[in-house]
């Protein structure tokens, strides 16, 4: 049987998310892909905040850091997806690995 | 075993399996409606660690906004007259390597650590009102720097994602 569900199991979780984001950053030639790995991460990292601030005794710090974690993601998203339009109209491709010079 | 334990097994099998679809699968519109099932996951595991505030955050922001604009960016970098979208991988080998180590040694301490939890009891009163007087008190600078950011943010995105009037888009595209 599943045992009960501990600080431990949040951790475990996050640690599993954090680690397939940084195989997704890591593998995929899209940049998207790599967006959407980052975006994993950062999920990761708020259960961390989140479960410290249930169970270590933060009370509802952890919460306020993690607002501003979803906060600068929005932000980071936005900017960056803008960035990769930018690269598609420059150089009709999104791969990370084929964008390797600063200009033409 | 508890119907808390039994909700929090369901909501992280929804987390880590669609997020193992998004890292793995070889579509990347497979991979972006996965990162919704992931989204939605992870916001239940929010309200079992008692943040009803951050969940509907979390629903609100990623999956009305993340996702969108990222579902956004597939359709816009992609030639949707073909409908098989896939991405390519590299360093698959090594990579999986590097994260299995990651993660056993993460996971491993994560067990070995003998954390010192100060209060075990649910609380089940709702956190938004003591949140937003955290933002108004303790962190109202960080607060404000956050709005500028954003207001930044925003500018710059739409001036970055403006198509330049001095190369329009039929020239740009013979570079």
């Amino acid at each position: 049987m599943l045992p009960s569900v501990t600080i431990t199991h949040y951790l475990i979780i996050s640690a599993i998310l954090f680690s397939l984001g940084i195989y997704g950053v890591v593998t995929r030639r899209n940049a998207i892909m790599v967006l959407m790995g980052i975006e994993l991460i950062l999920n990761s990292a708020n259960i961390n905040f989140i479960a410290f601030s249930h169970y270590g005794g933060i009370h509802l710090d952890g919460q306020a850091i993690a607002v501003f974690v979803i906060i600068l993601a929005a932000a980071e998203a936005a900017v960056a997806l803008a960035i990769v339009l930018n690269i598609y109209n420059r150089f009709n491709t999104v791969n990370v690995d084929e964008v390797s010079a600063l200009k033409e | 075993m508890t119907l808390y334990d039994m909700i929090f097994y369901f909501f992280a099998f929804i987390t880590l399996a669609s997020a193992g679809i998004v890292v793995f699968s070889r579509n990347i519109i497979y991979s972006a409606f996965a990162l919704l099932f992931t989204f939605f996951g992870v916001a239940g595991i929010y309200v079992l660690l008692n943040a009803d505030f951050l969940a509907v955050t979390q629903l609100l922001i990623y999956v009305g906004g993340i996702l969108v604009l990222l579902l956004f960016g597939v359709m816009l970098t992609n030639k949707v007259v073909n409908v098989e979208i896939k991405t390519g991988t590299l360093q698959t080998l090594p990579a999986s390597i590097i994260v299995a180590i990651a993660a056993g040694a993460l996971c491993g301490v994560f067990y070995i650590t003998d954390w010192k939890i100060i209060h075990d009891k649910p609380e089940l009163e709702s956190t938004t009102a003591t949140l937003g007087e955290m933002f108004m008190t303790t962190y109202l600078l960080p607060f404000e720097v956050a709005s500028i950011v954003l207001l930044v943010a925003l500018i710059g995105a739409a001036l970055i994602a403006r198509r330049d009037k001095k190369f329009p888009i039929s020239n740009v595209n013979l570079l």
